[in-house]
């Protein structure tokens, strides 16, 4: 599944980052690489962006952006990330 | 020697700053762009810093991060202070990798480590330090621990040109692909002075300045395809995420050995539980309006109208006692009259609003450097998009209440050119902290009772304009995709008052400075202009001098409006050196002796509605010439940028044409 559709509270592992450009980059900069672990903090008032923690920050992205990221769900209700 | 300050966004480099040069500092801008250049020499020593744009990596995003790529790799510094965040190590550290391949003296200030003991985490400094090849020096910036030492490091390896000790973090198909085309590219590298390694990594990461800038032949290029595909294919994956991959493999493993902390620090956890109420569903937009009329209501509300009044009075106490002075030195009328109805006059009824404008930069800079203005982003991203923005464009928007000009420059930090220059035309709506003196004054005169409504309806009526013609650019020339939107929230933390007092002493200077010299200088030549008639003899009644008659020459295109005097003309022209003119043009071309005179002068020029009119045309009107140039090298074209100006004027005029006819009608 795809990081958008991961539901608020849950974690996930990334298996795959899409996108492309300087967008692509970005994301692997900032620390989305496969492997790593995230967590859907929560999402925006109006619905989007969508807040996730990962490697100990906190991030924002739009669920544009997260659906090229494609993840694989965690058991269980994660608290911490 | 000159040292780069180097690090992530919202790591406490401005504050590590502030510390290592005290109020030494300079600020310039780096030639050919606007980002601000911070300069400051290191306290007891001869070294110069440099405060350079936070990045978050050597593959530059945003116009910002392009100088500090640039400066890095062009201006040669004799050594880098790379600065990291130890609460947000792993991704702090990406930079660090990435920095070290430059080639350049190095030292790593590990920031924040009195909050990582405090929620019982520890570093290994030493074991850091000795895997990285670089000093490694545990501070505080926000508590000034640790800073002496760190400039002792600093010099040392500046001094002694100690580079860092290694630069091989790869394994594998990556470290066979960087050294075989670092052996390629090697000559070329060397010819433009580019470090060797780094190009080769940049190469493999496939960055195209960087392609560009070494110049290849045909057969190299095919070779460095050839490698690079032979490594995608033996990976399994593309080289960007490769490479990306093994910085972040290499830091895990290196923070695992080093790096004993709670997932998460109390400052953290104390951020998500601050988050669950700021960026609350249901509360998130109510609190941010609360937020906001706070700061208004302390700005322009019972606080600073107090301490104006206070300088004001202070300006008339010193006024009378000059005034005392010269008429009994029996001084020469005319230079008597220059002296206090021109400058005092003048630029007295504009420093009265220094502590009004200072308020506000306080609690915008409280905003800013506490985290809230990313939430802001994060919380309106959606509502900016529907006028074809970026939640990022919240932020110079918001600076534009206190100045055009660094909210201009602020659009830098947006990666996108086409977000940065509908942001740029959009943010002279917000109605700066210059036009106060002009709200304040009018309101004072003919709204005494409903002040603050009619200010309010001011800021509101901006925004609203400003939205409409977001909506009508989108449409029209800015059509096309908004960019993405990746942006760090960061911790809440309280800004130490250091950083806050510099910021608003900053800002004080421009203030006072602005009024001592460009009003200063259009003080005077108003006075000239309307002391004298074009054969240069004193006028008894300003009504025949040079300035009403270049004022009545425009005045009629502002009659529909309801203000053809000529005074109200001029004091718009005027306005254009800097909005606080306006005031003290109104003051100096009535004559008014005091607050009170000026009162009944203005009363017999406008009519309330006309004067409302007058208000609303001088919220909108093109802004002065410091924002004028600072847009005009945004675009790097004085052609966009009058157009830019001349149709925000033709909106002011429209606008306050609709206002004005509505306002008749009751």
């Amino acid at each position: 599944m795809t990081l958008d559709h991961l539901k608020t509270g849950c974690a996930g592992i990334i298996t795959a980052v899409g996108g492309s450009g300087a967008l692509r980059r970005r994301l692997l900069d900032m620390g989305l690489t496969p492997k790593t672990r995230v967590m859907v903090r929560k999402v925006a008032p109006m619905g989007d962006p969508i807040e996730i923690y990962l490697r100990s920050y906190e991030l924002t992205l739009r669920k544009e952006e997260a659906a090229k990221i494609t993840v694989e769900p965690v058991d269980g209700k994660e608290a911490q990330g | 020697m000159i040292f780069a300050l180097i690090g992530n966004q919202n790591c406490g480099k401005t504050t590590l700053f502030n510390q290592l040069t005290g109020s030494n500092q300079h600020v310039g801008n780096f030639p050919g762009v606007t980002v601000e250049k911070k300069e400051g020499r290191i306290r007891h020593t001869d070294s110069t810093v440099v405060d350079l744009p936070g990045i978050y990596s050597l593959s530059p995003y945003t116009a910002e991060e392009v100088v500090t790529r640039d400066f890095l790799l062009q201006d040669k510094p004799d050594g880098i202070i790379n600065i990291v965040d130890a609460t947000n190590i792993e991704r702090n550290l990406y930079l660090t990798l990435q920095l070290m391949e430059l080639q350049l003296p190095m030292v790593l200030a590990l920031n924040m480590m009195d909050e990582v003991s405090a929620s019982g985490g520890s570093i290994d400094v030493q074991r850091l330090s000795q895997d990285l090849g670089i000093p490694v020096v545990p501070i505080s910036a926000s508590r000034n621990q640790g800073i002496s030492e760190l400039v002792d490091q600093a010099l040392r390896v500046g001094e002694q040109h100690i580079l860092p000790a290694r630069l091989d973090f790869c394994t594998g198909e990556v470290h066979r692909a960087i050294h075989g085309i670092a052996h390629l590219i090697e000559d070329h590298a060397q010819a433009i002075k580019m470090p060797v390694r780094f190009a080769a990594t940049k190469l493999v990461e496939d960055d195209q300045p960087t392609i560009e800038a070494l110049h290849l032949n045909q057969n190299e290029l095919e070779t460095l395809v050839h490698i690079t595909t032979e490594m995608e294919q033996a990976l399994g994956t593309d080289r960007e995420a490769a490479l990306a991959d093994m910085r972040y493999t290499y830091i895990e493993k290196l923070t695992k050995d080093t790096v004993h902390k709670p997932q998460e620090t109390k400052e953290q956890q104390r951020s998500v539980k601050i988050d669950n109420l700021l960026t609350h569903p249901v509360w998130a937009i109510p609190l941010f309006l609360l937020i906001m009329s706070l700061v208004f209501w302390f700005t322009f509300g019972v606080f600073g109208s107090f301490l104006s009044d206070l300088m004001s009075l202070l300006v008339d106490q010193v006024t009378t006692l000059v005034d005392a002075g010269l008429t009994a030195y029996g001084i020469n009328p005319v230079l008597h009259s220059l002296i206090i109805n021109g400058i005092f006059a003048g630029v007295g009824s504009v420093l009265s609003f220094l502590p009004t404008i200072l308020i506000l930069f306080f609690f915008l800079s409280l905003l800013e450097d506490s985290g809230y203005m990313a939430r802001v982003a994060f919380v309106m991203d959606k509502l900016l998009r529907k006028i074809g923005l970026s939640g990022k464009s919240f932020v110079p928007m918001l600076i534009g209440f206190g100045c055009t000009v660094p909210a201009v420059m602020s659009s830098r930090t947006l990666s996108s050119e086409r977000d940065r220059k509908m942001t740029i035309i959009l943010t002279p709506f917000m109605s700066c902290s210059a036009k106060l003196p002009v709200y304040g004054l009018f309101t004072s005169v003919f709204f005494p009772d409903n002040a603050a409504l009619v200010m309010i309806f001011l800021y509101i009526l901006g925004m609203v304009v400003a939205i409409l013609y977001g909506l009508a650019l989108k449409s029209t020339l800015f059509r096309g995709q908004p960019i993405p939107f990746v942006m760090e929230l960061p911790a809440y933390r309280l800004p130490s008052a250091k950083t806050i007092a510099l910021h608003m002493w900053d800002k004080a200077k421009d203030f006072i400075h602005k009024a001592f010299t460009v009003i200063f200088v259009a003080t005077i030549i108003i006075w000239v202009l309307q002391s004298f008639d074009t054969r240069f003899n004193v006028v008894d009644d300003s009504a025949h001098s040079m300035l009403a008659m270049l004022g009545s020459f425009i005045a009629p295109l502002f009659a529909p409006l309801g203000f053809g005097n000529w005074m109200a003309s001029t004091a718009l022209v005027t306005g254009l050196t800097a909005k606080e003119a306006v005031v003290s043009t109104l003051t100096v071309l009535t004559g008014a002796a005091d607050s009170a005179g000026l009162a009944a002068a203005l009363g017999q020029i406008f009519a309330p509605k006309a004067a409302l009119s007058f208000l609303v045309f001088t919220l909108l009107y093109m802004p002065c010439v410091a924002a004028f140039a600072a847009i005009r090298r945004e675009y790097g074209s004085g052609i966009k940028a009058v157009g830019i100006m001349a149709a925000q004027t033709g909106i002011a005029w429209c606008v306050a044409f609709c206002v004005y006819h509505i306002a008749l009608m009751f």
